[in-house]
């Protein structure tokens, strides 16, 4: 038995007991799989849960928005003069503001948030109203974002060469735009386009998609950078080579190997992406180049009730608070995602 | 040397100990998913001008025991239990001001992957210089001229322009060297060396553990070196551990371990060394399984699940009974096996030593 | 490096050029009739071809870009106008607002003082604040400050805007009336004084520093948490360094250097116009500038302030990649 073992070592040295029990390891945690364990410690997440809660009454709202209005019986868009006694609501002597309530908002049992100044249209149903706007065109420009951002990133990173030396070049040019500027200024624009360009007059409806695809389009560069990076190394992986060596076809290996590996990935982008385009449309509605009138938006609101900052307070507190909510909940929600899906959490 | 400065920082000594000695080592992890047991129970004594290698797989609790011994698990949220007593002074007790003038002056690491163990903003020499300096009150001049001289000692081609070179400007094995000459800046009495070859190719590796030897022959330092390489071991260790799951589980001097091992986890160890004569169907073989789970580690013997030889046991379980580390014959060989002693021995010569 | 310098310059040429060439055809090719946005209510068959010829609205779309990049790119800038009522127009000729003949370069550097002062004030403010709580929370990872430091951010970063700059508005100036509703809409320093300048701006400097000090607490926790968790911090101890010189000479460094990056972009952005922030307190910068001028569809003036916000832009992207070569040695600029 000799033991002057050094000179036949392989290069890497160490002992093979070790490498197998390496790989072995390895795939004793891949058995439970990353999204177990996330699911499992969101579950345990107080904050996680009371988010989603939040959230899904949310969603609630905006999804029965004309059954909560019939509670209170006011349209969104109704101009209200008087209140069911006869009395009038409105002081038309002093500019329009709201007769008595909680400074001076015209809250009453009727109105549960007041009235609008000068037009008396109902604060709760439009803010109710409000909530669909938001999340449409913040879950609308989100899609967008994330499926141009997937689907650039993939070829970028799959068929590198000069496919992805041309759109890396894209995703410089779309990360050096202003793109708050740009999408303030294209957004009315288009609109203002809509017969022309899609035989749609310029309502809202057109607007709300024109701000979805504004945002979404100025939206997908930086994920398509990190998509573009993981599938650089994601097809370097066993699987992949193997699979290619099979036969199999890009849109095989892009769709059925790659993408499932970008999953977390996305699914932590989106929650980063919904709370900044809700902020993001209720920016620009706030601006004037969202939604207009009639349909109510929460920027839209601020901007209108920004007039009334000294007597009306409340008018301008409401939009507010149900914004940030809305924008608090997402983050929490997509904080707790993006640490049950990271898998150093809990050991560092 | 400036060898004498070390002493004045070391506080009341107590005579008649090793140099080094552990006595029962626990450091455990409390983390979200458990309470991790890297290290239950390490004892070992060793003196100056002495090499002690502590050898298992990865996993096995190797580098957590050397970051004890330098006292870097203080502040952290690890439990370290047992006692480090080094050249009469309790370690694990210790405030972290006290052991922070030991550091890098008593006792210095050479640390398991030099690229990552570098500040990569900071040039080479300068984090050398920088060790020197907390320890010695002397001129920035004299610290370089210090840095530059280990630099060409550890075998450095142009120290001179290679203290200012950043690191990921040196190769593996410079680097390597430079992590060692880091280590050396002090003269330290003990020296913990955590994988040092393990990412180098076989030349350099030699290259790299004769430079060990030759600096403890002149500075009469005690070494520690970890490795999962038992040619590494062969070469350079007067005693041994071998560590399986965070325990102990088989301790002697190198001819104990190589000739006479008992255990048969070091059993798979000696079988998966490659080398150059081994013919026919004796190929290399890997132990089989995983190591086990430092959160839920096995009531009985945390080896048990991977072992071929438990039929052998006889009036033990291996899966509830944890058996426990003890000596054989009369020098310092300890084992931990329900195998009967004599049956280990008969195991060993029959069937193992053939085929290694 | 000046190799490198001169070849970032020519790019940055270059994703010029393609910004304004993308901004041009997509404002100018999208209005059905841009002498109708000039002439408005009287317009008539006759005004319009008055009009179309003054401002080159008949010539194709490509003659009419290269008349503009002509005003920005050679020295001596353009000339405006049919014949008759031609006017020169130096350089950087950006053309002539449609709603009130101004040129557009007249207002943007009269709009730019009002953002620059703006930006400049609030990145002090969330740099400090940033950076520092997030370092403190850092260092004392799990403890009630951490928790205190992580849910302020987080509730900083949910704060849009718009919310936060009206109460902040109401608070002081209306309600405890701390601060006298500003009376100007451009403080500058020198004419107004050092008082009201700071009256004047510090509410705008909050409310836009807010989100990006939020952001920046993360990042530096982020940072300096994931870098005292790297094996050459665990160098550092080994060698007996004091806590202090770890944390501040090998962790902060460490930390910091990405945040670089982003504080410069985040600056450069800014520069081109903080709208939401201008809008709210009526501050005459280019923010407000652009909102206006796309209210009143004047193309020149929109077109204008995007491509100059767009310099800031793609200016920061290379300042900050040669300031990163600088702080890190291991990046090489090629
Ligand atoms: N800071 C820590 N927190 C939790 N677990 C740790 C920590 N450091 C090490 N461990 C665990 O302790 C075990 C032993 O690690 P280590 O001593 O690095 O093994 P090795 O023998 O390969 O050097 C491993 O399972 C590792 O996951
Ligand atoms: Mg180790």
């Amino acid at each position: 038995m000799t033991l002057g073992v050094t000179e036949a070592q392989s290069p890497e040295g160490g002992l093979p007991a070790d490498h197998l029990a390496e790989t072995a390891e390895a795939k004793q945690i891949e058995g439970r799989s990353l999204g177990q364990i996330a699911w499992a410690r969101l579950k345990k997440d107080k904050i996680a849960i009371a988010s989603a809660i939040i959230i899904l009454l949310i969603i609630a709202v905006a999804v029965f928005a004309p059954l909560i209005v019939k509670l209170n019986g006011f349209p969104p868009d109704q101009f209200n003069k008087t209140n069911a006694d006869g009395s009038p609501l409105l002081n038309t002597r002093d500019g329009g503001i709201p007769i008595g309530g909680l400074w001076g908002s015209g809250t009453s049992s009727e109105h549960w948030l007041g009235v609008e100044p000068q037009n008396g249209r109902d604060v709760f149903s439009r803010l109710v109203y409000g909530t669909r706007v938001s999340l449409l065109v913040a879950l609308g420009g989100t899609i967008i974002a994330i499926v141009i951002g997937t689907v650039v990133g993939m070829v970028s990173g799959y068929f590198r060469g000069w496919v992805d030396t041309l759109l890396s070049r894209l995703m410089d040019i779309m990360l050096s735009f202003p793109s708050l500027l740009f999408v303030m200024a294209l957004t009315p624009v288009i609109a203002d386009r809509g017969q022309d360009l899609f035989g749609i007059p310029d309502d809202n409806k057109l607007r709300m998609g024109v701000l979805m695809f504004v945002l979404g389009f100025f939206g997908w560069a930086y994920l398509a950078r990190i998509v573009r990076g993981q599938t650089l190394s994601l097809r370097e992986r066993e699987f992949v080579e193997a699979a290619r060596s099979l036969g199999a076809g890009p849109g095989y290996v892009i769709f059925r190997q790659i993408l499932p590996n970008l999953l977390p990935t996305l699914l932590v982008y989106t929650t980063l992406l919904i709370p900044s385009y809700i902020t993001a449309e209720a920016a620009l509605s706030f601006l004037g180049v969202g939604i207009k009138e009639p349909t109510s938006s929460w920027g839209r609101m601020i901007a209108d009730a920004s007039d009334w900052i000294e007597s009306n307070p409340l008018y301008l507190f409401f939009p507010g608070l149900a914004l940030f909510i809305t924008v608090l909940a997402f983050n929490l929600l997509g904080d707790s995602v993006r640490d049950a899906l990271d898998p150093r959490a809990g050991r560092g | 040397m400036t060898e004498s400065v070390a002493t004045a920082a070391t506080p009341a000594r107590e005579t008649g100990r090793p140099f080094l000695e552990l006595k029962d080592l626990q450091v455990h992890f409390p983390t979200d998913d458990g309470l991790v047991k890297a290290v239950n129970g390490l004892s070992f004594t060793l003196e100056r001008g002495k090499t002690l290698g502590i050898v298992g797989e990865s996993g096995s609790g190797k580098s957590v025991s050397s970051l004890a011994i330098m006292g870097l698990h203080k502040g952290s949220r690890a439990k370290v239990g047992g006692e480090i007593w080094l050249d009469g002074a309790e370690l694990v007790s210790m405030s972290v001001a006290e052991i922070r003038r030991l550091r890098g002056q008593q006792v210095a690491m050479i640390f398991q992957d030099p690229l990552s163990a570098m500040h990569p903003f900071y040039r080479v020499g300068d984090q050398l210089t920088e060790a020197y300096l907390v320890h010695n009150s002397v001129s920035k001049a004299v610290a370089k001229r210090r840095a530059i001289d280990l630099l060409d000692r550890v075998g450095i081609p142009a120290p001179n322009k290679r203290f200012d070179d950043y690191p990921h400007q040196f190769s593996g094995g410079m680097r390597q060297r430079a992590m060692i000459a880091m280590a050396l800046m002090c003269d330290p009495a003990l020296l913990i060396a955590d994988e040092p070859t393990t990412a180098l190719d076989v030349t350099v590796q030699a290259q790299i553990l004769d430079l060990m030897m030759d600096l403890q022959k002149e500075f009469n330092s005690a070494i520690v070196i970890i490795t999962h390489d038992l040619g590494v071991v062969a070469q350079m260790t007067q005693d041994v551990v071998v560590m399986y799951g965070g325990r102990v589980v088989e301790q002697g001097n190198v001819r104990d371990i190589f000739y006479r091992p008992e255990m048969p986890y070091t059993w798979g160890l000696l079988g998966s060394i490659p080398r150059v004569n081994r013919g026919g169907d004796h190929r290399l073989k890997s132990i089989r399984g995983t190591p086990p789970s430092l959160i839920n580690l096995p009531k009985g013997c945390p080896f048990q699940p991977r072992c071929d030889y438990q039929e052998h046991v006889e009036g033990h379980s291996c899966v509830s009974e944890l058996p426990e580390l003890l000596q054989v014959d009369t020098g310092g060989h300890r084992v931990r096996c329900h195998i009967d002693h004599l049956q280990r021995e008969r195991l060993f010569t029959e069937q193992i030593k053939p085929s290694l | 490096m000046g190799r490198y310098l001169i070849r970032r310059l020519l790019q940055t040429v270059v994703i010029l050029l393609v910004i304004s060439a993308i901004t041009f055809f997509l404002f100018w090719a999208t209005p059905a009739n841009p002498a109708l946005l000039i002439c408005g209510k009287d317009c008539n068959t006759e005004t319009v071809a008055q009009v179309n010829a003054t401002y080159g609205f008949d010539d194709p779309l490509i003659v009419q870009y290269g008349t503009y990049m002509q005003g920005l790119l050679s020295p001596g800038g353009r000339t405006i106008g049919s014949e008759g009522s031609e006017r020169e127009c130096p350089w950087p000729c950006f053309g002539e607002s449609y709603q009130n003949g101004i040129p557009v370069w007249d207002s943007i550097s009269d709009a730019f003082p009002a953002t620059l002062w703006l930006a400049t004030g609030a990145a002090v403010l969330w740099l400090f604040f940033g950076v520092m709580l997030g370092l403190i929370a850092a260092l004392r990872k799990g403890k009630l400050i951490d928790k205190l430091s992580v849910g302020i951010a987080l509730f900083g970063v949910s704060f849009p805007t718009i919310v936060f700059g009206y109460l902040l508005l109401f608070l002081f100036i209306v309600k405890l009336q701390w601060i006298p509703f500003p009376d100007t809409a451009n403080a500058a320093l020198f004419t107004v004084g050092p008082v009201k300048w700071l009256q004047f701006y510090i509410l705008p400097w909050i409310t836009l520093a807010l989100v990006f000090a939020a952001l920046y607490t993360r990042l530096t926790r982020a940072n300096m948490i994931d870098t005292m968790n790297e094996d050459y911090i665990r160098t550092a101890r080994a060698k007996g360094l004091s806590e202090r010189t770890v944390v501040f000479k090998h962790g902060l460094r460490s930390a910091l250097t990405p945040i670089v990056t982003i504080f410069g972009l985040d600056l450069g952005g800014l520069l081109g116009g903080a709208v939401i922030t201008e809008q709210i307190f009526s501050i005459t910068g280019l923010g407000k500038l652009a909102i206006d001028s796309v209210l009143g569809n004047d193309l020149p003036a929109i077109m204008g302030v995007v491509l100059f916000a767009a310099i800031f832009v793609v200016v920061a992207n290379i300042v900050v990649d040669v300031l990163y070569a600088f702080i890190d040695p291991r990046v090489r600029l090629s």
